[in-house]
C-alpha cells in the first residue's frame, strides 16, 4: 500500500514516458485501471495504452449536470472526477466473502481464496486518495477488519495525478483533501503542455520511478508544475464551512430544513453510489441449484433504500427526510465520532450526480443560517440555456 | 475511536468477521408457540474452548441459503460450552431455524456487541425490567449475579408479557426466587387462573421501595416504549442516568461496524451497543425516525 509522502524531488517525464510507466506497471503484473471515455462520461476502466485515456476531452459539471466537452488542447488530465471512484476496485458492488459447503458432516463454512487482483490506479486525485484514507479507517481502522478490502487495498499500486484544474463541483480546498496531492500515494505526476513532473511516494513507487526515462526537471518546468497546480486552487469556487460542523448539525436534528430537503430528494442512492467514501452494504444468499454450496454476497446498499433500517416493529426512517437526515448528518458530523475524520473529501460528486441537484454545501449553510438552497438547480440550467 | 465496553479477544481479532463457525443444536425447547430456545455447542472442539462471552452479547446465526439473525445470548456466561439462543420466530430466518431439529448444522458468528454492567453494579442494587422476550438478553445478567449472590444488595426483577403464555422460562422462576431474586411477573391481559398482576411493567416500579436510589442500577431489555417509560420511571426515583443500561435493536447485518445498518447517532449498536448507559443514547432516543 502506498503510504510515503513525496520524498524525492520532481523529475521531469516526458509524455512519451507515460506509456512507458503503463508497460512497466504491466510487466509487473499490474492491470492498470484509468479514465476513459464511456458513454458520454468519463470513467474508469482497464487501459494498456496511453491512447486510451481522453485525451482532449473535459468535464463540465454543475448541480445536477455533467457532459463532456472538448478542450483546445491535447492534455490527458484534463478534467476532474466522474460518476466512478476507486471504491469500486477496492470495495466492489459485489463481493463474496464467505462460502457455505453441505457435507455429511455439516455445514463447512470458508473464506474465498483466490488472491486478489493486482492493480494499478492510474490518474488518482488528491480527494481520491483521501477518500481511500476514509475507507481505510472503515475497513481496516477499526476492531474488526474486513479482509476483502484489505487484500485488494494492499496489493493497489497508486498513480496519481494533480488536478490542474476544478469543477464548480469541488469543495476540496475547504475540506483539506485537496487539490494537490500530497501522500498516499507510489507516484505523483502533475501534467504540464511540455510533459510530467514525476515524484515517488513509496520504495516501490521509487524503484518503479527509477526505470522510467526521466530526467532532473528544470527549474522552469518546475515552475509550470506549479503554475498548473495553482490553476485548480484558484479556480475553486465552492466550499463548505466544516467549522463546529458536526455539533452544528447534532444539534439540529429537528431543523426544517430536513424537512425542505426531504420535499426535493427522490430518495435515488445516486449520492451514495457516487459517493467514494460511502460504505454500507447488505449480504445476499446466492445458491446454486442443489442448495449445498452457498455463497455469501456483499452489495453496495444505501441509507436512502427504504428497508435499510427495517426493523420488526416496522422501518425506522420511514420518510425521505428522516433518510436524508441521515446520510448528511452521518457524513459530516458522526462520522468524525466513529472514525475521527470526516465522511466527505469534497469531491462534489453527490452534487453534479443528484437528478434534482441537491448540494450539500448549501443544504448545510441553511442549516448554520447562511444561505438559501432551494433553487441552486434552476439558476444552474438557467445558466446553461444561456451559454 | 468510540469508548467501548467490551473487547474482541485475540480469538475474535484474528478470526475473518464474516466468517461463521459451525455449529450444532444440542437441546430444543418451545417456549411457547413461535418461541424456542436453542443451546448451540461447537463442532470445533478448539473454538468451543476458546469461545466465552459476556452477558448482553448477541450472535449471527447463520442459515446457508435463508440468511442471518442477530439473536443475543440467553445463557449463563460461567457455562460457555453451550450457548442458548431464545428466537421468537419473526420472519425467513428464523421460520427457517424453526424448522430444524435436535443436531441440525448451522453457523455461528459472534459474540458481538456491549454487555450489561454485572461489575460496575458490585455492592449495589440491582432493579432488571423486562418486557416479553426483552427477558432473554437479560438472563445470563440473573445467572451472573446469582452465581454472586452475596456482591449484591437487593436483585430485583420486573417482567412483563401480553398474556401468562407470554412469560419466558417460567419453569426457572421458583429455583431463581431461592437463589435470593426479588421477581414479579405483570400481564397485559389476564387468562382464567391467572392471579398475578395485571398492568403495565412500569406499575411495578411506581409501586416498589428503592430504599437507596443512589446506589441502585438499572437495566431494561424491551420494547423501546416500554424502555422509554421504565427509563422516566426510574429517573422520577432518583435514578441517574449513569445507573440506568438499556439495550437497543436496529437492523442489523454485519453485526463488525462495517455495513453501516444499525447505526443510531454516532452509535453503531452492534459495537457500541447493543446494551447502552443510558445519559449516552438520551438525546438520541428523543429524536424520531433517526
Ligand atoms: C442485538 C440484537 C439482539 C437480538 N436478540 C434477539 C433474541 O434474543 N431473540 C429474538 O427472537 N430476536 C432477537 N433479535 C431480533 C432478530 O434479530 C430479528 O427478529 C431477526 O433478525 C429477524 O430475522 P428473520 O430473518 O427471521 O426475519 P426477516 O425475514 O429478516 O424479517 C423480515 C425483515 O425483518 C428485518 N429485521 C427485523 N429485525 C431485524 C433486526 N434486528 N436486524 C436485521 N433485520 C431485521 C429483516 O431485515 C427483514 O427485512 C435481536 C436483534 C438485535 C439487533
Ligand atoms: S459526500 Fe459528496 S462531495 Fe463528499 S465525498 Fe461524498 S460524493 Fe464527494
Ligand atoms: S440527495 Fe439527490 S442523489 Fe441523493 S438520494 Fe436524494 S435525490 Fe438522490
Amino acid at each position: 500500500m502506498a503510504d510515503g509522502q513525496s520524498n524525492t524531488t520532481e523529475r521531469f517525464l516526458p509524455q512519451t514516458g507515460l506509456q512507458h510507466l503503463i508497460d512497466l506497471l504491466t510487466t509487473d503484473g499490474y492491470e492498470v485501471i484509468g479514465p476513459q471515455l464511456d458513454q458520454g462520461a468519463i470513467v474508469y476502466d482497464t487501459l494498456t495504452s496511453v491512447d486510451d485515456l481522453p485525451r482532449g476531452w473535459t468535464d463540465r459539471q454543475e448541480a445536477g449536470t455533467y457532459r463532456l466537452e472538448q478542450r483546445n488542447d491535447d492534455a490527458l488530465f484534463g478534467y476532474v472526477v466522474g460518476p466512478h471512484s476507486w471504491k469500486q476496485y477496492l470495495f466492489p458492488p459485489l463481493t463474496t466473502i464467505s462460502t457455505a459447503d453441505r457435507t455429511d458432516a455439516g455445514w463447512e463454512f470458508q473464506t474465498p481464496s483466490e488472491p486478489p487482483p493486482r492493480r494499478a490506479f492510474l490518474g488518482v486525485r488528491a480527494c481520491e486518495l483521501a477518500a481511500m484514507k476514509v475507507q481505510d479507517r472503515v475497513f481496516m481502522g477499526g476492531v474488526y477488519v474486513d479482509p476483502a478490502y484489505q487484500r485488494r487495498r494492499e496489493a493497489a499500486f497508486i498513480v496519481a495525478v494533480n488536478c490542474t484544474l476544478a469543477a464548480p463541483t469541488c469543495f476540496c480546498s475547504s475540506m483539506g483533501t485537496g487539490p494537490q496531492c500530497t501522500q498516499g500515494f507510489d507516484l505523483v505526476l502533475t501534467e504540464t503542455d511540455a510533459g510530467f513532473l514525476i515524484e515517488s511516494g513509496s520504495d516501490r513507487g521509487a524503484e518503479l520511478l527509477e526505470q522510467l526515462p526521466t530526467r532532473e526537471a528544470s527549474e522552469s518546468e518546475r515552475d509550470l508544475g506549479k503554475a498548473a497546480r495553482q490553476q485548480a486552487v484558484d479556480q475553486m469556487q465552492r466550499s463548505l464551512d466544516t467549522a463546529g460542523i458536526r455539533d452544528l448539525l447534532l444539534t439540529n436534528m429537528e431543523h426544517p430544513q430536513w424537512e425542505e430537503v426531504g420535499k426535493r430528494c427522490l430518495s435515488c442512492t445516486n449520492c451514495t453510489m457516487v459517493c467514494p467514501t460511502c460504505f454500507c452494504s447488505s449480504v445476499t444468499e446466492v445458491a446454486d441449484l442443489t442448495g449445498d454450496h452457498v455463497e455469501r454476497q456483499r452489495v453496495w446498499d444505501s441509507c436512502f433504500n427504504i428497508d435499510f433500517s427495517y426493523m420488526n416493529g416496522g422501518v425506522v426512517r420511514n420518510d425521505v427526510r428522516s433518510r436524508y437526515r441521515q446520510w448528511l448528518t452521518h457524513k459530516l458530523a458522526s462520522w468524525h465520532d466513529q472514525f475521527e475524520s470526516s465522511g466527505c473529501v469534497g469531491c462534489g460528486r453527490c452534487i453534479t450526480w443528484c437528478p434534482v441537484g441537491i448540494d450539500l454545501t448549501a443544504e448545510v449553510a441553511v442549516i448554520r443560517g447562511s444561505g438559501s438552497a432551494t433553487n441552486e438547480m434552476h439558476t444552474d440550467v438557467a445558466m446553461q440555456g444561456e451559454t | 475511536m468510540p469508548h467501548r465496553t467490551v473487547t474482541p479477544g485475540p480469538a475474535a481479532l484474528t478470526h475473518d468477521p464474516w466468517l461463521s463457525h459451525s455449529v450444532r443444536i444440542e437441546r430444543l425447547v418451545e417456549e411457547m408457540p413461535g418461541v424456542a430456545t436453542y443451546d448451540l455447542v461447537f463442532d470445533d472442539p478448539a473454538t468451543a474452548a476458546a469461545y466465552t462471552y459476556q452477558p448482553g452479547q448477541f450472535n449471527m446465526l447463520y442459515l446457508p441459503g435463508v440468511g442471518e439473525a442477530a439473536i443475543s445470548i440467553s445463557g449463563d456466561p460461567g457455562e460457555p460450552g453451550h450457548i442458548p439462543h431464545t428466537v421468537r420466530e419473526a420472519g425467513n430466518v428464523t421460520h427457517a431455524l424453526a424448522e430444524l431439529k435436535i443436531g441440525a448444522s448451522l453457523g455461528l458468528r459472534g459474540p458481538f456487541g456491549s454487555a450489561w454492567p454485572v461489575d460496575v453494579c458490585i455492592g449495589g442494587d440491582v432493579l432488571l425490567v423486562a418486557g416479553g422476550i426483552g427477558l432473554a438478553p437479560l438472563r445470563p445478567v440473573i445467572y451472573a449475579l446469582l452465581r454472586n449472590r452475596d456482591q449484591y444488595g437487593d436483585i430485583t426483577l420486573l417482567y412483563g408479557a401480553r398474556s401468562p403464555e407470554g412469560l419466558l422460562y417460567a419453569d426457572e422462576y421458583t429455583d431463581w426466587r431461592s437463589k435470593g431474586l426479588d421477581f414479579q411477573t405483570t400481564v397485559d391481559r389476564g387468562t382464567a387462573g391467572w392471579k398475578g398482576n395485571v398492568g403495565v411493567v412500569t406499575e411495578l416500579l411506581n409501586r416498589m421501595s428503592l430504599p437507596r436510589p443512589e446506589q441502585t442500577w438499572l437495566m431494561s431489555c424491551g420494547p423501546e416504549v416500554m424502555m422509554w417509560y421504565t427509563i422516566q420511571a426510574a429517573l422520577a426515583r432518583e435514578l441517574s442516568r449513569e445507573q440506568i443500561y438499556v439495550s437497543l435493536e436496529r437492523n442489523m447485518n454485519c453485526a463488525v461496524g462495517l455495513c453501516g445498518h444499525c447505526q443510531f447517532g454516532p452509535e453503531f449498536v452492534c459495537l457500541d451497543g447493543p446494551v447502552f448507559r443510558y445519559d449516552r443514547v438520551e438525546s438520541m432516543m428523543k429524536v424520531h425516525d433517526l
